[in-house]
């Protein structure tokens, strides 16, 4: 099981989960963003995954999913507290070229911005 | 080769199964000398493998049989994940990077098994079931390392 820590402050959706990101959870963070996303004005994601221990296909594709809907608009995605096994799952499928990387939501925030 | 261990093991299509596989099977791997490292990458390969067959094979219906053996071999380990679902038509099409059918799974799955793995092997054809073998080698560091040492 995975928790949902959804904040919005400003134009900017912050996620905070917890636990492993799997096709067991997919369809709960897909629609927990998508509702959030329809019910505010956020143009941008942040995306603090420094207590995920793991994801998976499943759970990037609904982060790209999210991308490319709020790319659309001009607004961006980035990835805060990455832990080394997740970074590596990101390198590997190509996000970081599409999403920064950030020690800290503050810096994600002030780099983004 | 000799086989040193083997775990068989059926479970439903459920998603929550992913989870339950990947632990499973990096636990039983771990009688081998494999890194955490390795057992991290085994794990990603057994999920994708398994989502799969869930999404897939099965197009998300619960009623599934996904089937997994796993071999522990003196050189390494062996996974074959089965389903009998829909198959796969084109298998080396499948296999390119960035293939997909659903446009949210940007055809990932594939690329993680064969990064993190030695060997991939898929055996598909339409309505019979996929069949998903993988090799991971145990990295002989060590005993090189153990060998150079002199005696």
């Amino acid at each position: 099981m995975v928790e949902l820590d959804l904040e919005i402050r400003q134009d900017t959706l912050f996620v905070r989960p917890e636990g492993e990101l799997d096709l067991g959870v997919a369809d709960l963070l897909r629609n927990a963003l998508e509702e959030s996303l329809n019910k505010n004005p956020v143009r941008h994601l942040v995306l603090n995954l420094s207590r995920v221990s793991y994801i998976d296909s499943s759970c990037l594709g609904v982060i790209l999913g999210r991308y490319k809907r709020l790319a659309r608009e001009g607004g961006r995605v980035s990835l805060v507290g990455l832990q080394p096994h997740v970074r590596r799952i990101c390198e590997l499928s190509g996000l970081f070229r599409i999403m920064g990387e950030y020690t800290t939501e503050e810096e994600a925030v002030a780099r983004a911005g | 080769m000799k086989v040193i261990n083997q775990l068989k093991m059926e479970f439903l299509s459920l998603p929550a199964n992913v989870a339950f596989a990947r632990v499973a099977v990096a636990a039983f791997a771990s009688q081998l000398d494999f890194t955490l490292n390795d057992l991290e990458e085994i794990k990603v390969a057994v999920s994708e493998a398994v989502a799969n067959a869930i999404v897939h094979g099965y197009e998300n219906s619960p009623t599934g049989i996904v089937r997994v053996l796993v071999t522990l071999l003196e050189t390494g380990v062996e996974i074959r994940v089965e389903d009998n679902g829909k198959g796969i038509a084109d298998v080396k099409k499948a296999l390119e990077p960035a293939y997909s059918t659903d446009p949210e799974r940007m055809g990932l799955g594939f690329v993680f098994m064969q990064s993190f793995m030695d060997r991939l092997h898929v055996d598909s054809s339409p309505a019979r079931g996929t069949r998903i073998t993988m090799i991971k080698n145990i990295n002989n560091r060590g005993a090189a390392a153990a060998s150079q040492g002199g005696h």
